[in-house]
């Protein structure tokens, strides 16, 4: 441990390593300094002044933001000198900042209207009147109000240092400063508005919420991002049963205040109009809506009659939906229709890498790993378009650990701008391409692997042998799609596999067929949809299939079916998902559109209708049963419900399956597309950026 | 873009004065030389010097804006800039600058009609001892009077 200094703030004698700032220092003893400026993990700026501090000896007050500890320090933090140094610095940031807090999206919550409350004067000598600049629009998400603007250099360094990106930028001196965005007049950016949460004023505000309502007059309900797989934890304010803004400022959560555009402004498909809120029965070419008894009847009725003739079901469940309701669903299809056939889009291969590290512990990546290591070597992945958070975390940690970076992709990717090295290659030649940087990567002495769906198969134990013989420690992450993808393949929501990752042959049940096998086998009698697409581009192999389809929106699957069950969103569900690192987190419910169901719900009611005993559907029962039976899922209750991330642990040994390497697909999303649930964002397709080079036409 | 080869060799020392990875500590001098060269500071410019530098254009908009000796129009030949600064305000800074723009007919940052001036109400220069104080180019005037001004100005319509 480095060496500790001593010094005394306001009377209180403290030690701290060296090199620690005085603001820091302060917060270790419950003293706060307080500061615009400053913000922890980004770089110094000392712009501000708000935290001039006394130091005993040194001629003037100094700024405890940028000012290391040294040895015998005295600072006084709330000396007559510092109070007025306060109010006089808060009257100037004042002289030209509009006083129309009654309006401003920011009243309520604004750092510059406490820090007045607390720090500043009642009134002004400046009686001059105020320059104004009229707001800006710099594209779908951003606007920006310059004279409410303090300079504090927040939104640049976050876009700058945390994004990668560099889109905004202070041009001008003095009293005409102000924030630029990159191209002249608009921005093009990842437009994930992180800038906007930041600001610590009312000078950024985002186009979904600005003048909606009130911060007080929300509902603030923390769940998790159902987009990417990353598992963000997403503060959904809500208001009226609509979710009007969401962030996460508070820092819960994995993620931290981190959110790209999907965590912070998709939620918008969740009121879309094309929100279904009635079962549909299809009569002749047409759909008529029909009664939830009504619908659960004909499926109940449908169901008990194949199942007794012994026909044959084919079932596909979501990425997106809980375990719960993942586990729910095998459980139905398995002991309650007697099948192995079941299925879901599966976007990596998870299930090669832990059969392939079978015996060796501690060696799939957590989530605190990225931060962490000291290498990265990420293959075949557009970390910044496909997993912002991951990318986020790993830049975090290039920046703060100068951790070194290599990229293995068939395109420029944004990690090359602070790669160590980065190598460009043909599908197929990403192992060679690793294979030559083994005495770099070694030298490290450390790495975390992370893979995307060009490794699969064959290729996953070709990489981990590449990596254990390297004679360090490595660790592997398979990356996955969306937000419960990893919690989809645990959940046995394969044909091949149990939860758990015990072989499905255990259950003595016939092998299942997969998804493409179900959706061409001519003769299916039942082909159950939850919360999937798979007829996007083709049409069911057989009309005499009766499909029942669980969907929020009339999807091109929809539009086959002979029922259609309108299905609640994840921000209307209580349950847990799991995220690509294998952390289990809870979502909350928010709001709730009327009509709709939560699908376990529905797959309950179905049961209930068959007059099967499946357990009780409410998810803490489910989830209890998971934690019971499901291996690695033993996870502490308490993390789980106060709304934290608990890491399972994969079952340790060989998972004797054939794992069918063709099935895997990621699909590619980029930041600004997020699979059919994107189509339905307003705020996804109002941007206009291309996506990273990776994805340019 | 391509810059003059003297002004090239200029650039590529300059690259070498600063330590490895800290290349953009010569963006300052990079745009004044080329300003000098160019006669403004063009988009492309900012673009070029982006590059060569290793930052973003707007990291070099950033430095454009913050700086007044770096100009996005095109200068007068001459330029002259008038010091009103306290101490050459003391003794006439002010009434040189209002005698400057009566005599050219152009006011602050403006150039004349034929592109021969162009005229900059400056802050101080550190010439306080000889103030009041002005700048014509890179060239300094010490103790200037509006009398003196003129000549100044005339000798430079007669260059031309």
């Amino acid at each position: 441990m480095a060496d500790l200094i001593n010094l005394t703030i306001d009377g209180k004698a403290i030690q701290v390593p060296a090199g620690t700032l005085v603001i820091d220092a302060a917060k270790k003893v419950g003293i706060e300094i307080p500061a615009f400026c400053y913000y922890e993990g980004l770089s110094l700026q000392a712009a501000c002044r708000m935290c001039l501090v006394e130091v005993e000896k040194a001629p003037k007050l100094l700024a405890a933001c940028t000012l290391p500890v040294a040895e015998g320090m005295v600072v006084h933090t709330d000396s007559p000198a510092v109070q007025k140094a306060r109010k006089y610095t808060l009257e100037f940031l004042l002289t030209n900042h509009p006083l129309d807090c009654p309006v401003c999206d920011k009243g309520g919550e604004c750092e510059l209207q406490d820090m007045v409350f607390r720090y500043g004067a009642g009134e002004s000598r400046f009686t001059e009147v105020k320059q104004h600049v009229d707001e800006k629009q710099w594209s779908p998400i951003v606007f920006y109000d310059a004279p409410r603007c303090i300079l504090c250099y927040r939104c640049v360094r976050i876009c700058n240092e945390g994004m990668g990106v560099g889109a905004l930028g202070i041009t001008n001196r003095g009293v005409t400063a102000e924030i630029t965005p990159s191209h002249g007049d608009h921005l093009e950016c990842d437009e994930c508005g992180m800038c906007i949460d930041i600001c610590p004023v009312g000078a950024l505000t985002s186009g979904t919420y600005r003048y909606k309502t009130r911060p007080w007059e929300m509902q603030h309900v923390g769940t998790i991002c159902t987009h990417c797989s990353n598992g963000c934890k997403t503060t959904l304010g809500v208001r009226n049963n609509q979710i009007v803004r969401a962030n996460n400022r508070d820092r819960s959560g994995i993620n931290g205040e981190f959110l790209c555009i999907k965590g912070r402004y998709a939620f918008d498909f969740n009121n879309h109009p094309d929100r279904l809120q009635s079962p549909l029965m299809r009569v002749g070419s047409q759909f008529e809506p029909i009664s939830w008894a009504q619908a659960l009847e004909i499926v109940s009725k449908k169901f008990q009659e194949v199942r007794e003739r012994n026909g044959k079901f084919g079932i596909i469940g979501s990425n997106h939906t809980t375990n719960e309701e993942n586990y729910y669903l095998q459980k139905f299809a398995r002991q309650g229709l007697g099948t192995n056939n079941i299925d879901h889009r599966r976007t990596g291969d998870v299930v090669s890498l832990i059969d392939a590290l079978s015996g060796a512990s501690g060696k799939l990546a957590q989530f605190s790993d990225l931060y962490s290591t000291k290498a990265a070597l990420v293959i075949s992945s557009d970390l910044s378009q496909q997993h912002p958070l991951l990318a986020f975390q790993l830049r975090a940690n290039y920046r703060h650990h100068q951790m070194k970076m290599y990229a293995v992709t068939p395109g420029p990717v944004r990690e090359d701008k602070y790669a160590a090295r980065s190598i460009r290659v043909e599908p197929g030649g990403e192992l060679q391409a690793v294979e030559s940087l083994r005495d770099e990567l070694k030298a490290n002495g450390e790495l975390l692997v992370i893979f995307g769906d060009a490794i699969k198969g064959e290729g996953v134990r070709k990489l981990v042998s590449f990596g254990e013989s390297l004679g360090i420690p490595v660790k592997y992450l398979a990356l996955v799609d969306y937000s419960n993808s990893r919690g989809a393949l645990d959940m046995g929501m394969v044909p091949e596999l149990l939860p758990g990752y015990r072989p499905a042959s255990e259950n003595g049940l016939e092998p299942g067929l997969n998804m493409n096998e179900m959706l061409a086998a001519p003769d299916l009698d039942v082909l159950w949809v939850v919360g999937e697409n798979p007829l996007e581009n083709r049409a069911p192999a057989s009309d005499r299939t009766f499909i029942v389809v669980q969907d929020m929106f009339l999807t091109e699957t929809a539009q086959y079916a002979s029922i259609v069950l309108p299905s609640a969103s994840a921000y209307e569900k209580t349950g847990t998902v799991t995220n690509v690192t294998g952390e289990v987190q809870r979502l909350k419910r928010g709001p709730k559109t009327m009509g709709a169901k939560p699908d376990l719900e529905i797959f309950g009611l179905i049961a209930k209708g068959m007059g099967l005993n499946l357990g009780t559907w409410t998810p803490d029962a489910v989830f209890e049963e998971i934690r019971q039976t499901v291996r690695g899922y033993n996870v502490p209750l308490p993390v789980i419900a106060t709304g934290g991330a608990a890491q399972t642990a994969p079952v340790n040994g060989r998972v004797p399956v054939q794992v069918r390497p063709e099935l895997i697909r990621s699909a590619g999303d980029t930041l600004y597309t997020s699979g059919s649930l994107g189509r339905y964002s307003k705020t996804l397709s109002a941007v206009v950026e291309a996506p990273g080079a990776l994805y340019k036409p | 873009m391509t810059f003059s080869p003297k002004l090239e060799e200029k650039f590529a020392a300059l690259l070498t004065h600063y330590p490895e990875g800290r290349q953009r500590a010569a963006l300052i001098p990079m745009l004044l030389y080329a300003q000098d060269e160019v006669g403004a500071i063009t988009p492309e410019l900012v673009e070029e010097v982006a590059k060569r530098c290793g930052v973003t254009p707007l990291q070099v908009d950033e430095v454009v804006g913050y700086y007044s000796m770096l100009h996005r129009k095109p200068l007068g030949k001459y330029h002259i800039q008038v010091c009103t600064n306290i101490s050459c305000m003391l003794v006439g800074g002010e009434e040189l600058f209002e005698h400057a723009c009566k005599k050219l007919g152009i006011g602050h940052k403006q150039v004349t009609p034929d592109g021969l001036f162009s005229l900059e109400e400056v802050e101080c220069m550190g010439a306080c001892s000889w103030a009041p104080a002005i700048q014509i180019g890179y060239e300094f005037h010490h103790k200037v009077t509006p009398e003196k001004l003129d000549e100044l100005i005339e000798a430079l319509r007669k260059i031309q």
